[in-house]
């Protein structure tokens, strides 16, 4: 088998292996890095229950080889809390709204979002759909998501500048 | 307020932390030391003879260690269980002799990775001669059709005609019959998640170890029965998270070939079905109906009786699917008060993939068909749609109220929802929006549906459709147990696929002995350790889990009350329980309170009420109220106790241009007793309406002539996203149930009950000024547009040149 | 579904590029966002013995304008091109048609090129570059050539591209003075591969009548389609509904579309008027916008 020396950066910290030259960065990342929160959810690209952050843009990770990914940074679901521990406001609106149920679509949700919001702050609700799109979700029908996204959008609106 | 102080309040749940976090466990998770892989190969026919199968290029491949065919699996093991008793009919993981479909499983190879076993797939060859094969399940029923199980002798499963009241009398009353056609085309609930199973024989003690994302009763002993084990040889792990499931996580065919494989290998094995292996043969496929229903009605919109056909092409193996014809007989009237129904239902083999239950198990395509029959008597008597539904509403006053089929519906309050749904929803105004919409030459409707989620099963469909199977207990159990340090955790007998379980036991737990549910921890058991249980299915856990974890922290309560009655020297009568303290009702200063309680059953025998065990701790397993009796010779039963009662109105548009149905509104009335978490409720109802738009509008499991799936991706199987899915205003109403502790009922189907219905009364009521109907779910753009074209071409005839 | 075994090798330039497609004679595929092709090698419906990754080529990215003629890299993603300032004002069609690329997630990675190059008869890129007659630019270790894109496709997901050349930018004809563009197509769901897709685009004269017009056609026959006799009756008349319903239908007349679990071949084609007739529609009044 085809193997590979990949260097990541994942969440802020270094990783670096050698891997099957034909592994997905979503199963790098769950498989090799040991991070099992970015989810499968169809491996063709459609679900977006794998959407990692790539350098800070959302993209599939089920869409490009671990190799593709050599020297660049990820961040996925793991990474979205502060260092200690602390909820990030997005997450902690998501637990507010129940914006999930069986959280399997979740941590692709949440990198959608966040992606959106480190955008553009103040969303309007259109550009709330737009974002998330490209996820889809069986448990919730969208409703507490995007009530979620909302209220963080409120909630980081009220914080000082 | 309510007289709760947990129950009915806002409070975020005990689950979601772990998952926004990314700290769930589901089965792809659980990785153990040596893991073997598994990869099929799916059958490329819909009915074909195997003959040689050469497996010798894949095993010869580095990193494959097993290459299983049928013939091995049906040497060494039972058959896969099914719901009727259909000897000719034999199921096993792996085609046997022959294929039935395409993407039935015919070979499993297991290897280091899933990449090598899949590389080792293609290498595997079979020679397949192909036979004669059906996939129109008329078709199957005629003379001479080829037949899916030649041992079978027919492609009919089952088909029985119940006929409950005085149908023929009521027809004969009646001023009008008005018959309609629908069908309920081939969908699913199509989790996110894919079913996966891991599976490990531990030799050091004969036990075989399961995880797997499975929603399934009694799945251990369908497990156990396969394999030829003592059932307490295999211990489920329940605490494995399941990534969605309303329905369709039975896996019992992957879990038996995972099995076998892990005892045959010595090593741990593991199958997480890709998409694709998900989507064409992962036996998840739902109903697949053409109804006929006749309805007998007065020239005042009251509807007398009905007769319905109901015609299931439930695909290749019977499973449980079936027996979703038989869950509609416990609402066969919906909330209406017709007196007398007639109700065959019919099973057909086809080379399809198997049907699984689907959420609502057969009830959503039932209440289609009558809220569709509703719609057109309406039309036909020139009705207001909502007056012959209130005309027909069964009235609070008149619970407990026994339908035809032997059925009491516990409580509802139809009409007093549906006035508040209609008012919340200004439906003056929304009618005015539509008819402006109208006016500008476009295509708007609005859809109305009225309907009933029964809820709580027991497993009485089990008896009604198979007189051969007499189970009729479907229990649910829960155990509390107080630590020595007076900590409570509860620990349930089922794994949890998004439902709120662990905050539903809490906040039931924490109400009945006064603590923050926060400090209540519930652990899911595993199977050897679990009391008995039957899985979260029939929109039962709210009234079994929540009437079982009642009962466990009741008992609790009792036992404190007793050692404080010993302890205080008073009669029990005279003390009070309030926030796990005891009080002496005769002098508050008189009190004992939780630590001391704690100390003296788990640390002072001495000081313990004499035979009473030590410890704190208790068990409930609760039998569905009004479960445990046989239905009757003709068919009448009391399946589910409890019934919740939803209403829809929504607002669509149609492009004229495209068929494209756009939904602007949406408005769901909603009444399932007594609400345990607010959030959790209305997170399964926003679910369940954008399910049910899905199938209303854009899923579907289609085969084309060549008996191939056509919509075996995500690219093809549509569903909804975001965009697809409007804004949706929720109307609470709360009738309790007086047959659960806390009056609730189920809610784990509502919306999806409704929605398709209300998706296709609104759009026939945008077509209705044409003339135009649409019987078929979903209702595809190009159908829409076909119709609306043929019109166009049927005008421009009539008109002439 | 996982892609079968291959070799990777990370192009540093357009030469290093060519030199390894030439090199693995006909046994390698070039990858740029792997929007497409990484599924399809998931699905082993693409089973290349090397992929030649040029996702990091600083020369096939950037967006510029030289004269009448806006050149797109080959390797632009197609977020970059959704948010260039450049294409929202010189060529409006473009603009227009890229949200319609899967979603968001999607154009972060995928390319223009990659979009252009798979031919996939139902996406934009290849429509627009149709409909505008693109120039597409390509290497080889032979050399440098370029082709029209008119003349590019020869079926769903063929085209003329030899198996070693690159497709290194995309030179696309900036319209000056009353113009105006229309894109519209039809898909199940937002965000999915169209149905049928129509692209226009519309230069008025100063009393509003058509100097010159363009109509594409995709989703509807084996390739995207510029439809010129139907874009030719426009020229010198008023873009009026009656005008502008002639065109359309001679559009879906030069379809050949087929049947599936989605819609039957009269469907779309109905559909195809449907669109063009929106795309003329909205093409006509952004033009008259046009001071
Ligand atoms: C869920 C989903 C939805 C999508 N929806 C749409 C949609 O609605 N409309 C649409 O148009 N597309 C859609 N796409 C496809 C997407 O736009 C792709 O990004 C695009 O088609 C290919 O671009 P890429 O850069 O990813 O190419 P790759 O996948 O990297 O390559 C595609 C093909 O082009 C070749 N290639 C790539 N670059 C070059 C080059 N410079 N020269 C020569 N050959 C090259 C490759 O060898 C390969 O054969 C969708 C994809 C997904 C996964
Ligand atoms: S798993 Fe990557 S998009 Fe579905
Ligand atoms: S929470 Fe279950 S799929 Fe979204």
């Amino acid at each position: 088998m085809n193997r590979q020396a990949v260097r990541l950066t994942v969440n802020g910290k270094p990783w670096h292996g050698e891997v099957p030259t034909r592994l997905t960065l979503v199963d790098c990342l769950r498989e090799e890095v040991g991070l099992t929160g970015t989810h499968v959810g169809c491996e063709h690209g459609v679900c977006g229950a794998c959407s990692v952050l790539l350098d800070g843009e959302p993209v599939r990770s089920c869409l490009m080889f671990a190799v593709q990914a050599d020297g660049r940074a990820i961040t996925t679901v793991e990474g979205l809390a502060a260092p200690d521990g602390a909820l990030s406001p997005l997450q902690d609106a998501f637990w507010e709204c129940h914006a999930l149920q069986c959280g399997y679509c979740t941590p692709g949700m949440l990198i959608a979002a966040h992606a959106l919001i480190a955008r553009n702050p103040a969303p309007s609700d259109g550009d709330i759909r737009e974002a998330l799109a490209g996820n889809l979700c069986r448990c919730t029908g969208y409703q507490q998501i995007v009530d979620a996204v909302r209220l963080a959008r409120r909630r980081m609106g009220e914080v000082p500048p | 307020m309510s007289e709760y102080r947990y129950v009915g309040r806002k409070r975020r749940t005990k689950e979601d932390r772990r998952f926004i976090t990314g700290l769930g466990r589901y089965v792809a998770d659980v990785t153990l030391p040596g893991m073997s892989h598994v990869a099929l190969v799916l059958s490329p026919h819909p009915a074909a003879r195997i003959g040689a199968i050469d497996t010798a290029a894949a095993l010869a491949l580095p990193g494959v260690q097993a290459v299983v065919t049928g013939a091995e699996i049906a040497r060494h093991t039972n058959p896969i269980l099914h719901g009727l008793a259909l000897p000719g009919v034999r199921w096993y993981p792996l085609a046997v002799g022959q294929v039935r479909y395409v993407g039935e499983w015919v070979v499993a190879v297991v290897a280091a990775s899933r990449h090598i076993a899949e590389d080792a797939a293609e290498l595997v060859r079979v020679d397949y001669e192909p036979m004669a094969w059906v996939g129109d399940p008329e078709a199957a029923l005629a003379p001479g059709a080829p037949l899916v199980h030649p041992d079978h002798g027919s492609n009919l499963f089952y088909r029985r005609t119940f006929v409950w009241g005085d149908v023929a009398g009521d027809f004969a009353k009646a001023h009008h019959r008005l018959a309609s056609k629908v069908y309920w085309g081939r969908s699913a609930t199509v989790p996110i998640e894919t079913f996966g199973v891991v599976a490990n024989w531990n030799r050091g003690n004969d036990l075989l170890d399961v995880w797997a994302s499975i929603q399934m009763p009694k799945y251990p002993d369908q497990m156990a029965h396969c394999l030829r084990l003592p059932l307490n040889a295999i211990r489920v792990h329940y605490d494995v998270d399941v990534g969605g499931s309303y329905g369709v996580k039975r896996g019992i065919k992957h879990s038996v070939l995972v099995g076998y494989l892990a005892r045959k290998l010595l090593m741990p094995v593991r199958l997480i079905e890709d998409r694709l292996e998900n989507m064409v043969g992962g036996d998840m496929h739902g109903p697949d109906r053409r109804f006929d229903v006749t309805l007998a009605f007065d020239a005042d919109g009251l509807i007398r009786s009905m007769k319905m056909r109901a015609l299931d092409d439930i695909g290749c193996y019977p499973g449980r699917s079936p027996l979703q014809l038989a869950k509609p007989v416990g609402a066969i009237v919906g909330p209406y008060r017709i007196q007398s129904v007639e109700y065959e239902a019919v099973a057909v083999a086809t080379n399809k993939t198997s049907q699984v239950a689907v959420r609502g198990f057969g009830q959503a395509p039932t209440n289609y068909a009558i809220e569709t029959a509703i719609d057109r008597v309406a039309a036909h008597l020139g009705m207001d749609r909502l007056a012959v539904r209130r005309r027909n509403f069964i009235q609070s006053h008149e619970f407990p109220y026994r339908i035809p089929s032997g059925t009491d519906y516990d409580s509802g309050d139809y009409d007093a929802v549906l006035t508040k749904t209609v008012a919340r929803a200004k439906l003056e105004a929304l009618i005015a929006r539509r008819d402006a919409l109208r006016a500008e030459g476009r295509l708007a409707g609005i859809g109305f549906a009225t309907c009933l989620e029964p809820s709580g099963g027991n497993g009485a469909f089990e008896p009604l459709f198979n007189p051969a199977n007499d189970t009729t207990t479907w229990m649910e159990s829960c155990q509390v147990k107080v630590d020595a340090l007076g900590g409570v955790t509860a620990t349930i007998a089922t794994s949890t696929a998004g439902q709120g379980h662990q905050t539903l036991v809490a906040t039931v737990t924490g109400e009945e002995l006064g603590f923050d549910p926060d400090c209540i921890r519930v652990v899911h058991a595993d199977s050897l350790q679990a009391l008995p249980g039957n899985s979260p299915v029939a929109s039962r856990m709210a009234i079994m889990l929540g009437g079982a974890a009642a009962g466990a922290a009741r008992q609790i309560k009792e036992r404190v009350l007793a050692i404080a009655a010993h302890n205080l020297q008073r009669p029990v009568d005279r003390l009070v329980y309030r926030e796990g303290a005891v009080f002496d009702l005769d002098n508050e200063l008189r009190t004992l309170n939780w630590a001391e309680l704690v100390r003296i059953a788990h640390r002072k025998y001495h000081q313990m009420p004499p035979g009473m065990e030590p410890g704190l701790q208790a068990s409930y397993v609760w039998e569905v109220p009004k479960g445990g009796t046989m239905p009757t010779a003709d068919g009448r039963v009391q399946m589910y106790p409890c019934y919740s009662f939803e209403c829809h109105i929504a607002l669509v548009e149609i492009d004229r241009g495209t068929g494209q149905v756009a939904i602007r509104d949406w408005f769901m009335g909603h009444d399932c007793g007594t609400v345990i978490n607010p959030d959790i409720v209305h997170g399964m109802s926003y679910g369940g309406i954008a399910h049910g738009i899905g199938a209303a509008l854009y899923e579907e499991f289609a085969y084309d002539e060549n008996g191939q799936l056509v919509a075996g991706s995500f690219v093809d199987y549509l569903l909804p996203s975001v965009h697809e899915i409007p804004e949706i205003a929720l109307v609470d109403h709360c009738t309790p149930s007086p047959l659960t502790p806390m009056g609730q009922k189920g809610s784990g189907e509502s919306g999806y009950l409704g929605a398709p219905a209300a998706v296709a009364s609104a759009v026939n009521d945008a077509l209705s000024p044409l003339g135009i109907t649409i019987d078929r779910l979903p209702m595809h753009p190009s159908r829409i547009e076909q119709a609306l074209a043929d019109k166009r071409a049927d005008m421009g005839e009539r008109e002439g040149p | 579904m996982k892609a079968a075994e291959f070799a990777y090798a990370r192009a540093l330039s357009v030469a290093d590029a060519v030199a390894l497609l030439a090199a693995a004679a006909g046994e390698a595929k070039l990858i740029a966002g792997g929007q497409t092709l990484v599924p399809l090698m998931a699905m082993r419906l693409a089973r290349p013995a090397l992929l030649v990754d040029i996702d990091g080529i600083a020369e096939l990215n950037g967006i510029a304008m030289v004269g009448d003629t806006l050149r797109i890299g080959a390797g632009t993603r197609q977020a970059e091109i959704e948010r260039s300032g450049l294409v929202g004002r010189e060529v409006r069609l473009l603009a227009l048609a890229i949200g319609h690329v899967g979603h968001g997630q999607i154009r972060n990675r995928g390319t223009i090129g990659g979009s252009i190059a798979h031919g996939d008869p139902a996406a934009e890129l290849p429509l627009v570059a149709v409909t505008l007659g693109a120039t597409l630019l390509t290497e080889t270790s032979a050399g440098a050539g370029e082709i029209s894109a008119r003349d590019f496709y020869l079926g769903p997901m063929t085209t003329t591209l030899p198996a070693d050349a690159l497709i290194t930018r995309i030179d696309l004809p900036i319209w000056r003075g009353r113009v105006g563009a229309g894109f519209h197509e039809m898909s199940p769901r937002r965000g999915d591969f169209a149905l049928a897709a129509a692209a226009a685009q519309v230069e008025l004269d100063g009393r509003g009548r058509c100097r010159r017009a363009v109509i594409g056609v995709g989703g509807a026959a084996p390739t995207p389609i510029a439809c010129a006799d139907a874009a030719r009756l426009l020229e010198g008349r008023t873009l009026d509904d009656t005008l502008i319903a002639a065109a359309a239908s001679a559009a879906a007349a030069l379809t050949e579309p087929a049947s599936d679990s989605h819609g039957s071949a009269e469907y779309r084609r109905r559909l195809t008027a449907v669109l063009v007739a929106r795309a003329l529609k909205d093409a006509a009044t952004m033009a008259r916008a046009v001071p």
